[in-house]
């Protein structure tokens, strides 16, 4: 799958479609995230990001890895390292700069819940071995993030009144972009007949439920739902934000493909 | 495989099979040989990371599991077992990465638990299924016993530690920060 109009047939091709599409999400972020690294608004705090982001770009890698093999190539690294933006399958929700703390939290936040409901979701439907049993491994991991991110909208939320305005300005600003969560195109449409996939829509009320919750816990406005949904990126229209960091991400390994760590 | 002079004595003695059984448990002690890089006093068998070794016509092949997805000590366990089995003589051998079952803290020996106690980094306890996550999410966190002096008052600083598969906690009886080993 290399253009982002082609709508997989095969079972394999479904799946591998899949695939791709959770592994970019996950690579951008665990990416973003690294960015705090040396970073962080205190050590723990720190460590915790460093740590999701690895957990991220371990997800990533392995579906990659899976995508891979299925796919006879030599790696998970040529899908990180040698596709261009349009080929990446992210939602834009994951690919934007990484802001402020706030910000990071509360986008971290929004997409862990989202992660928690697609995984409990797609381990009860998948039949794959292989792609159920990372489905599984990466849960374990999912449900550490969202306590960790929950936790922080909650302190920021109800903190300081500096925290507060932070904390809602950042929920306000990312809402437009949770509506890719929840998108379901031809391709998707394509998966689910193979059980590859569940449909994303119907875990918008779940989602919803937890989001609206934890924000009135945090005393943090609930944006509204009916305003401008951004949309596209699972077809490979991105916003200008994706060029910058897969360039930073990518250069090295392509101005030296055939280097080896030793 | 290539069998040291010891076993090459065996294997004129002994039937096939019986070779094979015999070199099967030597990869496993070998393996015991093998430590993670990350918590020096555990070896990779009572980590529970070697899931399976097995024979493919000649090639023993060594199926191993990641502990955390994003462990960075994976690749260097990989290359530990690569560089035990070569030094051991192992001429045909592979290590796969293997999803299927995903690794849990429940799969560590009770002695590794118990070296773990020792070296200061609170074990994890047995994991319970629970259905109910989301409840929890919002309710009590587990109590977490100190490894240096089992005081009982100790208090979460943060869910994420020094490497991904620890956080972090404070203990009120010793006043001592430690480590705790998360149930996953």
């Amino acid at each position: 799958m290399s253009t982002f109009d082609t709508i997989p047939n095969t079972d394999q091709d479904a799946l591998v479609e899949v695939l791709l599409r959770l592994a970019d999400d996950r690579l951008i972020h665990g990416q973003r995230l690294s960015e705090w690294t040396g970073h962080g608004p205190e050590l723990e705090e720190d460590l915790a990001l460093a740590n999701v982001a690895l957990d991220m770009i371990g997800h990533a890698a392995s579906l990659y890895g899976y995508a891979a093999e299925l796919e006879g190539k030599e790696d998970e690294d040529y899908y990180a390292y040698f596709r261009d933006d349009i080929d990446f399958k992210n939602i834009a929700l994951v690919e934007l700069p990484r802001g402020d703390f706030a910000f990071t939290i509360a986008r971290q936040f929004l997409f862990s819940t989202f992660s928690y409901f697609l995984y409990t979701g797609l381990i009860k439907k998948v039949e794959d071995e292989q792609f159920r049993g990372m489905l599984q491994k990466h849960l374990k991991e999912i449900k550490y993030h969202l306590r960790h991110s929950r936790e922080w909208v909650l302190r920021l939320g109800d903190g300081t009144e500096e925290s507060h305005e932070k904390i809602q300005e950042a929920i306000d600003e990312i809402w437009m972009y949770t509506g890719e969560l929840f998108d379901l195109d031809d391709a998707d449409e394509a998966a689910i007949k193979h059980n590859h996939f569940i449909n994303v829509t119907s875990l918008k009320p779940e989602w919803k439920k937890i989001v609206a919750e934890t924000l009135e816990e945090a005393t943090i406005e609930m944006p509204d739902d009916d305003q401008y949904m951004f949309s596209g990126s699972r077809q490979g229209r991105h916003t200008e934000h994706l060029g910058p960091l897969l360039a930073q991400m990518q250069f090295l390994r392509r101005s030296h493909p055939e280097a080896e760590w030793k | 495989m290539r069998l040291e002079s010891h076993d090459s004595i065996l294997t004129t003695h002994y039937f096939m099979n019986k070779t094979k059984t015999l070199s099967k448990s030597h990869i496993w002690s070998w393996l015991e040989e093998v430590i993670d890089p990350e918590i020096p006093v555990l070896n990779v068998v009572e980590m529970g990371i070697v899931r399976d070794v097995h024979y493919e016509d000649d090639t023993v092949v060594v199926k191993i599991t990641p502990t955390y997805s994003g462990c960075p000590a994976m690749n260097a366990i990989e290359m530990e077992i690569h560089k035990k089995l070569k030094e051991k003589g192992v001429e045909n051998f592979k290590v796969l990465t293997d999803f299927k079952e995903s690794w849990t803290t429940d799969w560590m020996t009770a002695h590794a638990r118990k070296k773990l106690k020792e070296y200061g980094i609170a074990p994890p306890e047995d994991t319970e299924e629970s259905d109910d996550f989301l409840t929890e999410l919002k309710g009590s966190q587990k109590v977490v016993p100190c490894p240096y002096c089992d005081s009982m008052d100790t208090v979460l600083q943060s869910e994420f530690g020094s490497t991904a598969c620890k956080s972090l906690y404070y203990c009120k009886g010793c006043e001592q920060p430690f480590e705790h080993f998360k149930c996953i």
